[in-house]
């Protein structure tokens, strides 16, 4: 009775396997992953020169950018990094047959799939005066610009993704604590527990508390619009800063949300290709605890220039400063774990290298933005856009790829190119520095963000859109005597590059499919004082795994 | 080889203007760092950040020498055997102790200079700025209240013969005298706008139903410039702020001409406040 896996529609429809589950959100993310990523491809396109390339006007870029940031975050990140390895991987590494309510899990993928389609629906639908469609909020969904200033059906349809989306990961969530706490195998003490899980279990916790005031928020910016509430109106006694404050008390948390099983993965693969156990385990652990902890009470320095008083700024300013220590243990850890090791450099693990490196530079623009003096120049420039790019797209998506090809083997039972893979990750990494390290000078010279155009002179006929002679391109705009024409320029070759190496992932995920070769249980021959317990079972692992249940000593 | 590569790169970017030293205060194609001040505002922001970023470029640098020396030093064919050491508590307390002290010694200029910012109490003037979908509104609150609405050019309309910058230059320009504190108020009519001029060292949100404030000092005469900074709808981008900073002589010729022409011009003026009634 080994494996009785249902047929076709049962097994995937109405899938109650983790794995089936945790399969099914690695696709959406990826899926979801292409439609956001082509949006930033159309945005880099659009900045490539000043003037108007393919948006028609500002509303049109404002529901472009509002898009991107709300599929990336909600649809990619989270479901990849909390849905996808998450629920492949927190069952088998604690020893566990399944997640503890698999209908739950059930609901928690498929609250995710109409959320996701209200979302992509609310561009087609009218948004802000005029005849464009779609919510230009940003994805802070900031009022009064989502109450008053766009009066059509755009924005209630994307509070609507976000409240399915939010109920989703909150079912979630509290499934992954419930696993977490009754379901690991005897002898797995919680200061035993593989670190994955531990992020896990933070991330959970994080979920489960910021999201709720998300839902509070966007509730009261539903019925400000629709039912004549003034929560967030001054003419009616509100305040517009009240929702700055319930978003960002989410918001803060929900960014160590997405960074957090990044660091639990990798570890993994950082001790894995070392050959040796993650340096200062417990100081990893609690470094996470720390981090979700303080993660709560720095909210108020993504509002720096709104208006809060004088000494608030002060706090929140020291409040993220501390920040830097528990991260700092993080990295050094992580240097301290390969220090003595063997270390081996499959694409895992040039993918959590490169983790750890952008990691680092993302980390230290944070310090400078911490400050609330400082921020008086950067807030809302492209230093932020840089610097949140640096932790998150080439942070947490870096480990999005870094689980992908350490684990894909195990997943599919087939192993990717490795050759293919190396090329992959050294495109993205120069394509992506590309992209956003020159958007550290365009904010420090003063290039606010969301912005469909910039100042500087039109480029000649001859010397405008992709395929010119960048030399010549780049020698005219150095000539000139104003403008953030150079470093846009810049980036957008790098965001081609990067839309190359898109290409090169979609060609590796079919071929592996496909034509990879098998892969055996412990197909990078992890050694055993490093090993989690999801290399003890065969690749891809039963349906029903552990029915023998195992035990650590 | 490599060594050299960077030297020249070094080389290279030094000779690139890092600010402008010239009239106007556009942004440079070539420009990597912050603007020059024309504030003292600015220029403390200038020296922390610069204290800031080598700071910052040394820990980036030591975190890459290290990722290096282990990549070379502990591969599989240099060191075969992995050690066995797990932890070391001496180096994890002297590694969470660094880190905070590093903290503690940037948040204390860094306080100085937020306190700094924050207000003066020796102000001789006010101009209030009004945001407005998509517009700004100034109002010089001790000069009889002389108000006017200041529009981007369009691209259509711009005469580059006369200096003037795509998507920066203004209709209407504000003339701020130099030497003279003067606060600024800002407010919103409709969504929420930000109010910045980056050499002047100054950012708030245009927030309706609030007043906020800061303060500003100019050291140097010139042209600035600055952009809406909040998200505020389909032409955020098409808001610039100019200010025109005279001598303090030269402004108060610029306030009776201003009161003549701006009286005259009463569409301007009813516009501005029916706009602003409708916020109330």
């Amino acid at each position: 009775m080994a494996d009785h896996k249902p047929g076709f529609f049962s097994r995937w429809f109405c899938s109650t396997n983790h794995k089936d589950i945790g399969t099914l959100y690695i696709i959406f993310s990826i899926l979801a992953g292409l439609i956001g990523g082509w949006f930033s491809m159309m945005m880099r396109h659009e900045l490539g020169d000043p003037g108007l390339q393919l948006a028609e006007n500002g509303q049109m870029w404002n529901v472009w950018i509002t898009a991107h940031g709300l599929i990336m975050v909600f649809f990619v990140v989270m479901p990849g990094l909390i849905g996808g390895f998450g629920n492949w991987f927190v069952p088998l590494m604690i020893g566990a047959p399944d997640m503890a309510f698999p209908r739950l899990n059930n609901i928690s993928f498929w609250l995710i799939v109409p959320a996701f389609l209200l979302l992509l629906l609310s561009v087609f639908v009218s948004g802000a005066p005029g005849d464009v469609t779609g919510a230009g909020t940003g994805w802070t969904v900031y009022p009064p610009l989502s109450s008053m200033g766009h009066p059509g059906m755009a924005v209630d349809m994307a509070i609507f993704a976000l409240h399915l989306a939010g109920a989703s990961s909150i079912l979630g969530a509290a499934n992954f604590i419930t696993t977490i706490f009754n379901m690991r195998a005897p002898g797995m003490t919680l200061h035993k527990m593989p670190l994955f899980v531990w992020a896990m279990l933070v991330t959970s916790f994080l979920l489960v508390l910021s999201l709720p005031v998300l839902g509070g928020a966007i509730t009261m910016l539903l019925t400000d619009r629709n039912f004549g509430t003034a929560f967030f109106d001054p003419a009616g006694g509100g305040d517009p800063i009240l929702y700055q404050h319930l978003f960002w008390f989410f918001g803060h948390p929900e960014v160590y949300i997405m960074i957090l099983p990044a660091f639990g993965i990798v570890s993994h693969i950082v001790s894995s290709f070392s050959k040796k156990p993650v340096f200062g385990y417990l100081g990893m652990a609690y470094a996470m605890v720390a981090i979700g902890f303080v993660g709560f009470i720095v909210w108020a320095h993504h509002m720096y220039t709104s208006g809060i008083s004088v000494n608030t700024q002060a706090y929140f300013t020291a409040a993220t400063l501390i920040i830097a220590v528990p991260t700092g243990i993080k990295i050094f850890s992580w240097i301290a774990t390969m220090w003595g090791g063997s270390l081996r450099f499959p694409t895992p693990m040039l993918w959590a290298l490169g983790f750890i490196f952008l990691f680092t530079v993302g980390g230290v623009t944070g310090v400078v933005l911490a400050n609330a003096g400082m921020d008086t120049s950067l807030h809302d420039t492209y230093y932020v856009v840089a610097h949140f790019h640096y932790v998150l797209s080439l942070g947490a998506v870096f480990a999005l790829f870094a689980g992908y090809y350490y684990w894909i083997g195990k997943i599919s039972g087939r192993m990717y190119p490795e050759v293919a893979g190396k090329i992959h990750f050294f495109v993205t990494f120069v394509g992506v520095n590309l992209v956003f390290f020159p958007q550290h000078f365009l904010g420090l010279a003063g290039m606010p963000r969301q912005y469909v155009d910039y100042p500087a002179p039109l480029p000649p006929e001859h010397l405008q859109g992709m395929l010119v002679n960048p030399i010549e391109k780049i020698q005219w705009i150095m000539a000139q005597d104003y403008g953030y024409h150079l470093w846009n320029y810049v980036s957008t070759l790098g965001a081609y590059m990067t839309g190359v190496s898109v290409l090169i992932f979609i060609g590796i995920v079919f071929y592996t499919m496909f034509f990879g070769r098998k892969a055996e249980a412990n197909y990078w021959n992890i050694e055993p004082q490093v090993m989690t317990l999801e290399w003890t079972l065969s690749s891809p692992p039963p349906f029903h795994q552990f029915e023998i249940q195992p035990t650590v000593k | 080889m490599i060594q050299k590569f960077y030297l020249a790169l070094f080389a290279y970017f030094m000779t690139l203007p890092i600010g402008s030293a010239s009239a106007n205060n556009a942004p440079k194609p070539t420009q990597l760092g912050l603007k020059d001040p024309a504030t003292p505002q600015m220029e403390r922001i200038v020296d922390f950040h610069f204290g800031l970023l080598l700071l910052i470029a040394a820990i980036v640098a030591f975190v890459t020498v290290l990722l290096i020396w282990v990549a070379i030093r502990y591969n599989e064919k240099s060191n075969p055997k992995p050690s066995k050491t797990t932890h070391n508590v001496p180096l994890e307390i002297v590694w969470t102790l660094i880190p905070a002290l590093i903290v503690a010694v940037i948040a204390f200029p860094s306080f100085k200079m937020l306190y700094y910012l924050d207000r003066s109490d020796n102000i001789e003037m006010t101009l209030k700025v009004t945001g407005y979908q998509w517009h700004w509104g100034y109002e010089y609150m001790d000069h009889e209240g002389l108000e006017f609405l200041s529009y981007m050019i369009p691209e259509k309309d711009i005469d580059y013969s006369k200096g003037e910058k795509r998507l920066l230059s203004t209709d209407t320009k504000v003339v701020l005298p130099i030497d003279t504190n003067i606060e600024i108020l800002v407010t919103s009519a409709d969504v929420i706008h930000s109010f910045t001029i980056p050499a002047f060292g100054f950012k708030k949100d245009a927030v309706p139903g609030r007043l906020n404030s800061t303060w500003v000092r100019i050291d140097k005469p010139g042209i600035y410039y600055g952009q809406c900074s909040q998200i505020c709808g389909v032409n955020h981008a098409y808001m610039p702020i100019e200010v025109h900073a005279v001598t303090k002589e030269e402004f108060q010729e610029w306030l009776i001409k201003a009161k003549e022409e701006f009286a005259a011009n009463d569409n301007n003026k009813i516009l501005t406040i029916a706009s602003y009634e409708g916020a109330q």
